[in-house]
Formats: C-alpha cells, structure tokens, sequence
C-alpha cells in the first residue's frame, strides 16, 4: 500500500506545473478566454507537443496509454493554473470514445490528427428535458440502407461551436430513458443538416447547441455496435469524471492557498487578518476539506478497476461539488470586497468550480446515486 | 499509488479473522456491557488478547510488539471491528505504555511494562484539572520534594475508569518558574496511596466513568517519576499526536453505519421503510461519502508514518472529522429511534419494549458529545492546524 507518485507521473506533474508557471499567467489565460474561441490554437499545439494530449489514450492508438492517476496529476495543475483549453471535450471525451469504440481505420484517420493537436472534437449528449442522465435520449437515428438519418438536438456540448468532428448519442431502438438502443455515431461539424448555435459559459469556455435535421450518416461511422454504445460512453465519462474532479482538487488547494496567503498580508485593526481565530478556523475547514476530497479522488484512482469503483465515483463527485462550491465561498468572503471582483483570479477560479459541478452530474445527482447502491429504494 | 494488498497481508488478515472467530467474544461482551462485571470482562478479554499476543503490535518488539506495519495495523483493526470485538482500554497499553518505554528508567520498564501487557494492572489518565481543561499547561495539582519521595496535594477531573484503577499518571507542577509548559512533571501513581480518594461523576447518560481524583498529602517515590523533573510537558505531547490518531474511529464508524442501515430497514413509516425516506437517505450517504474519504485520509497518515513521516499535526484532521462522523451516526441513529430514542431503559420492568436499539441510540448521542471535547477539543484542534499545518 502506497500513495507515492511513479517516476513519469512526478516528470508529467513536474512540466505541467513548470509551464503553467513560467508561461501560463492569469493575464495569459484571461487573453485566451477572450479569443473567438475561447482558447489558444497555439498553446494547444504545446500541449500536443508535451505530450499531454497522448497521456490517456491507449498505446496501440498511438498515445502515451496512462492510467487514472496519470491524467490525474496533469489535470490537476491544469486545475491550479485555471488552464482554459479543451482538455476535457477533445481529449478525454472525444479522444477516449474513438480510442474505445471506432473501428481501427476511423480510429488512426481521427486520433492521428487529435494527438498532433490539429483536430478539435466534442460529444453531443445531454438534451434539454434529460440533466444528467445520460441514457435519456430523444434524438433518433433511423435506418435507410446503410445509411442512418438524425433528428433532434443536444445541449451544451462542451468545445460543440469550435469541434471538427462530433460524437452524438442518438437513440435506435428502445424508449426514451433505456440505456440499451442508444447508438454513437461520428459526425463531421460540416456535415450538411447539423446546425450550430454557439455561446458561452461562465468560466469563459464556448459550447453550443447542435440540432441535425434529417442529417444523414454512413453505418461506418457507429462506435461500438447499433445500439450498444451506452456502456461505452459511461465508462469513457467515468474517466472523465475522475480527470475532471483532479482539476477541481487543484482549483481548491489554490483557493485555499491564495487565500491563507492573502490573510497573512491584508491588515486591518493593525495586524493581519489571519490572526483572527474565526477566519483561521475557517480555513482550517477549508484545508480539511482539500484533503478529504484528495482522499475521495485517491480512492477512486485506486479502485477505478473494482467493484468499489462506481461508488468511489460518487462520493467523490458530490464532494467535489459541495466542498468546492464551500471553499469558493469562503475564498470570495476572505478576500472581502476584492473577492467580488472581475480583477481578482479568486472569482474566476470560483465559476470554475461551479461549472465543475454542473458537468457529468452534480453533487445532489451522484448522492442519489450513492443512495442507490447503500440503501434499498 | 496502490492500494491492494500483498499474498502475505491477505494471509495475514485471514489470520486475523479466524482468530476473532473462534473468540469468546459473546461472553465477554455480556460482562462488559454491565457496570458491575465491566472490569473483569475487560480484563479477561485483554489477556484473551496478550496471550494471542496481540495486545501491544506497536510496542517495541523486545517488549513484546508485533512489528506489524501500517497495512497490517489497518487489517486488525478492520477485522476487530467487522467481528464486533471489544477495543482495549488504551490508558495503559496505548497511552502510558509509549510514555515509560520511550523516556522510562530501565527498572520502571521492567516493573511496570509486563504488568500492563498482562492486564495485571488497570491504569487511568490524570491530566485534566477543574481549572486546567483545553488550557492544560494551566494545571495545578503540586508534588514538593520531601526526601526521596515527592508530596502531592491537588485535584484531577474527567478520570475515566479511576474507580477501577491500579495506578494513575500524572502531569502535576513541580515548579513555577518559567513558562507554565516548564515546570510540569510526569509521576506515577499506585492508587492505593493514602490520601487518595475518588469521587465518581455520573455523565449526561446516566453512567458512571468518569471521576475526580483528590489528592492529600500523597507520597509518591522519586523512582516514579519518568525521566527529567519539569520535563513532564514534553513526553506527554510526543504521545498526543498518537492518540489523536487512535481517535478517529474509522472502522467503528464503518460499522456503526452499517447498524443504522440495517435499523433503516427495518423501522417503517406509511408502509414504507426508512431506508426509503428520502431525507434519510441524503443524511446517510452524506455521512457514508465523509466516511469513505476519512478511511482514505488515514491510509494516506499511515502510508506516510511506513515511510518514516509523522504522525505530525495532521493527526488533528483525523481528530476532528473522525468525531464529526461518528457524532453524525449518532444523531442519525437517535432520529431514527424517533420516540423511542427517549425512553430510560432502566425503567422498564422487562427491559424488553419491542424495540433494541433506542435506548443504546440515545446513549449513544448523549455520551457521544463527548468525542468532540476529549483529547483536545476541536476547537484546540482546529488551533493547532492553523498554527503548525497552515502557518497562520
């Protein structure tokens, strides 16, 4: 038994963290969220260089083939340097559905691309009346020949306005909430009948809306087989969701860092804020709170292969919920009036975290969930 | 980071469970569980364990610990637990013990250190003072030199078990100079000193465990003292991060909660079972999910204490959340028991309502408050992270 870090996983935490430091500032990251796209096509060739963009995708697809912990620790930095890039639309749901689910010619002709950071992707899930159960789906993909045709729309796609290449869960058999009859096609954004409406989060990222009327696909273009693709888009966001968590861990061990920081140098009554015991038992709540989440995503790293693995998943995605949204708070009250503004990095790591939360299911969702598997309904 | 378990610790905790097993554990609980049999049925269950050999794992081997590493401890102490067998009364063989083989006189090794592994003798802690609670150093109680023996006059609070004990130790002022940490002094006891007298302190549920201890004019050897005189403030800190640790609790939590799952499945309303209840289910799985991370919190201490760190202040974090959870577990529990949460046991002719678990449920809570202000409040808790972990 041991928490030790590998030797590449301390080499792969060690660049992210040296690059976040050395060229990747507040002010730069304010710059890219600024840009049409919400991101920068040039640092995102760095990464691709750096050879993040390989680290979960499988070795027989030409990637760096790295476990949970592995993106954990990257995503984390990613986390402490609020870094606003596709990360998790492009690679982790994108690049994890191809590389689990696309015949092998599909699979170099996209991945090939993705790894060299010259293709964008996105997955197309969540629907207006569905929230966070992902096997709820209205859109349906009807056979003609060897050909299926989409109808319906999808919502906040995340990195949907800016993706070359879009994965869509569409229904092709079944009723609304089964999870079998869910099928998973590929479809390129240029595609005649898919129609893009774009807009922004509060953490600065763009996403869209897709609808496809009558668009028509190739069955070459199925992950998995027809019908069968609920599986593989639950464990590909389940990944997802471990790698998501890291990065808000990193958000919360910032805050709560900047935080302490802060105290110790705003004075006020002549002396430094922090000397005050209420605010320091504050942040003593907020300290505890970043290593019981660290403990929940060490946990669920540790047992993403058991059958402890779901239910590490949920507590551990309510309590990045809950704690990250606890230490959001406290952070912006400490900071005083500077918390509440535009200037200050603390508010925009704040809605970081909030968006966090609304991603993959919320805090309340995946206590619900925990409540399944603990207790009989 | 790997958290599986090697062939020889699977072995090992086969070991363990097969041992729990065949103990006799059914016997030992029915006396433990009475207030006027608990003493012998704690004793009897702890040479059950010395003669295992199992008593003391983290004592120094040539005194007769196990050398079991962190993994291990953790496989014990879970399969103790799951097996529903009594923990030990840690004042000697957890708290003392540590103190006298780690700053104690080679003769106070060899007089006293057998004595407790056999459960020979019953210890008891004298910190606390009326004056002197999370202000420890504030203690009072005064031992002057006379000789070779040193005379103590004062007074101890919360002492719990001193109406069974043997021998109690003591911080107690030898000197007034300096800072009030400085002239603390750590003496041992033998209860059946003259001047001593015990008065009991009967709890918020009805139970007697705690005391105050007077003392008069007591004589206590020099040769009792560990180590240094004023040194006392020392040795007693090194061993409190080690109790702090013990504190947190997490296998009992474990099954604590498993209980109430079981007692939410069986109690119903509206023909539903409040397993079913939607308020409950969310109170449960919150306190499940804080659960499920302190488990790995003390793994991460563990693993960190194998590598030769700690344990440091982070301790305090096991501290606090560890009573939090087990305090939620019983509030859970008491809201459970709904009415019958309130009726006195005691007072039933039978004993036997139709319903087990109230009145342990109520018990529970009400001495239950205790957790969060023994071994350092949590607000002093909260002090030393602050100070040692965050700088502030």
């Amino acid at each position: 038994m041991h928490f030790n870090l590998s030797e590449e996983q301390a080499m792969l935490q060690d660049s992210a963290a040296r690059f976040i430091g050395q060229q990747y500032s507040f002010e730069a990251r304010q710059r890219h969220v600024a840009l049409p796209e919400g991101f920068d096509r040039a640092t995102w060739e760095k990464f691709a260089e750096l050879g993040w963009l390989s680290v979960p995708i499988s070795e027989v697809s030409g990637g760096f083939g790295g476990s949970a912990a592995d993106t954990m620790v990257v995503m984390e930095e990613f986390g402490k340097g609020l870094v606003a890039a596709p990360y998790i639309a492009t690679v982790l749901l994108f690049g994890g559905l191809i590389d689990g689910g696309a015949p092998p010619g599909a699979k170099n002709s996209l991945l090939e691309p993705l790894l060299a950071g010259q293709l964008q992707g996105a997955f197309a899930y969540q629907e207006r009346q569905s929230r966070y159960d992902m096997a709820d789906i209205k859109t349906t993909a009807v056979r003609e020949g060897d050909r299926f045709v989409l109808n319906g729309e999808k919502t906040l796609v995340l990195n949907g306005a800016t993706a070359d290449q879009v994965v869509v869960s569409a229904r092709t058999s079944g009723n609304q909430f089964d999870a079998s009859g869910i099928t998973l096609f590929v479809i390129d954004a240029n595609t005649p009948g898919l129609h893009k409406t774009a807009y922004r989060l509060m953490d600065g990222q763009l996403v869209a809306n897709i609808a496809f009327n009558n668009l028509s696909v190739a069955d070459s273009r199925i992950l998995c087989e027809e019908g069968d693709g609920y599986w593989l888009m639950k464990q590909v966001v389940n990944n997802t969701i471990l790698a998501l968590s890291a990065e808000g861990l990193g958000i919360m061990e910032k805050l709560t860092q900047t935080t302490r920081e802060y105290t110790k140098a705003r004075k006020q009554f002549g002396v430094p804020i922090s000397s005050f015991q209420v605010l320091q038992h504050r942040m003593v709540d907020m300290f505890m709170a970043c290593e019981q989440t660290r403990s929940l995503l060490y946990r669920a790293v540790c047992s993403a292969e058991s059958v402890d693995a779901e239910r590490s998943l949920n507590a551990l995605k309510t309590m990045i919920g809950r704690e990250g949204r606890a230490i959001g708070k406290e952070a912006i009250q400490l900071h005083g009036g500077m918390g509440i503004t535009d200037e200050l990095d603390v508010g925009h790591y704040v809605k970081r975290l909030l968006v966090i939360n609304t991603l993959f299911g919320d805090a309340d969702y995946h206590l619900q969930k925990l409540a399944q598997s603990s207790l009989p309904e | 980071m790997d958290i599986s378990f090697s062939a020889e610790e699977l072995a090992f905790r086969d070991q363990v469970r097969e041992f729990f097993d065949q103990a006799p554990l059914e016997d030992v609980k029915v006396l433990i569980a009475q207030e006027s049999t608990h003493k012998k049925g704690t004793v009897q269950w702890q040479k059950h364990l010395a003669a295992q050999g199992w008593i003391a794992p983290n004592w120094p081997i040539e005194h007769g610990g196990n050398g079991w590493s962190p993994t291990q401890m953790y496989i014990y102490e879970n399969e103790r637990v799951a097996a529903g067998a009594p923990d030990i009364v840690p004042f000697g063989v957890k708290m003392v013990a540590p103190v006298i083989y780690t700053f104690g006189s080679e003769e106070q090794k060899q007089r006293f250190l057998p004595r407790i592994y056999a459960s020979d003798d019953w210890w008891c802690q004298g910190y606390s003072e009326p004056g002197a609670g999370s202000d420890l150093a504030a203690l009072k109680t005064s031992a002057h030199l006379d000789g070779d023996s040193y005379i103590v006059n004062g007074s101890k609070i919360w002492t719990t078990g001193a109406h069974h004990a043997d021998w109690i130790f003591c911080l107690v002022r030898t000197s007034n100079e300096g800072k009030p940490q400085q002239g603390i002094s750590f003496l041992l006891i033998d209860m059946t000193s003259p001047g001593i007298s015990v008065n009991p302190i009967h709890s918020i549920n009805g139970v007697h465990s705690l005391n105050e201890v007077y003392f008069e004019n007591v004589r206590v050897p020099v040769a009792n003292r560990i180590g240094e005189e004023n040194m006392g403030w020392t040795y007693a800190k090194a061993l409190l991060a080690h109790e702090r640790t013990a504190i947190a609790g997490v296998a009992d939590s474990k099954r604590g909660l498993e209980q109430l799952r079981q007692y939410a499945m069986q109690e119903t309303q509206s023909g539903r079972t409040m397993a079913q209840d939607a308020v409950f289910r969310s109170r449960f799985c919150t306190i499940e999910m804080e659960l499920m991370a302190l488990e790995y919190t003390e793994l991460r201490v563990l693993a960190a204490q194998a590598n030769g760190q700690g344990p440091g202040a982070e301790s305090s974090l096991l501290k606090i959340k560890g009573t939090e959870i087990q305090q939620a577990i019983q509030e859970l529990a008491l809201d459970l028991a709904g009415g019958y949460g309130s009726i006195i046991g005691d007072s039933l002719a039978t004993g036997d309502i139709g319903h087990e678990f109230g009145d342990q449920a109520r018990h529970d809570f009400m001495y239950g408050r205790a957790s969060t202000i023994y071994g350092g409040s949590n607000e002093i808790q909260k002090n030393i992270t602050a100070k040692h972990v965050l700088g502030l």
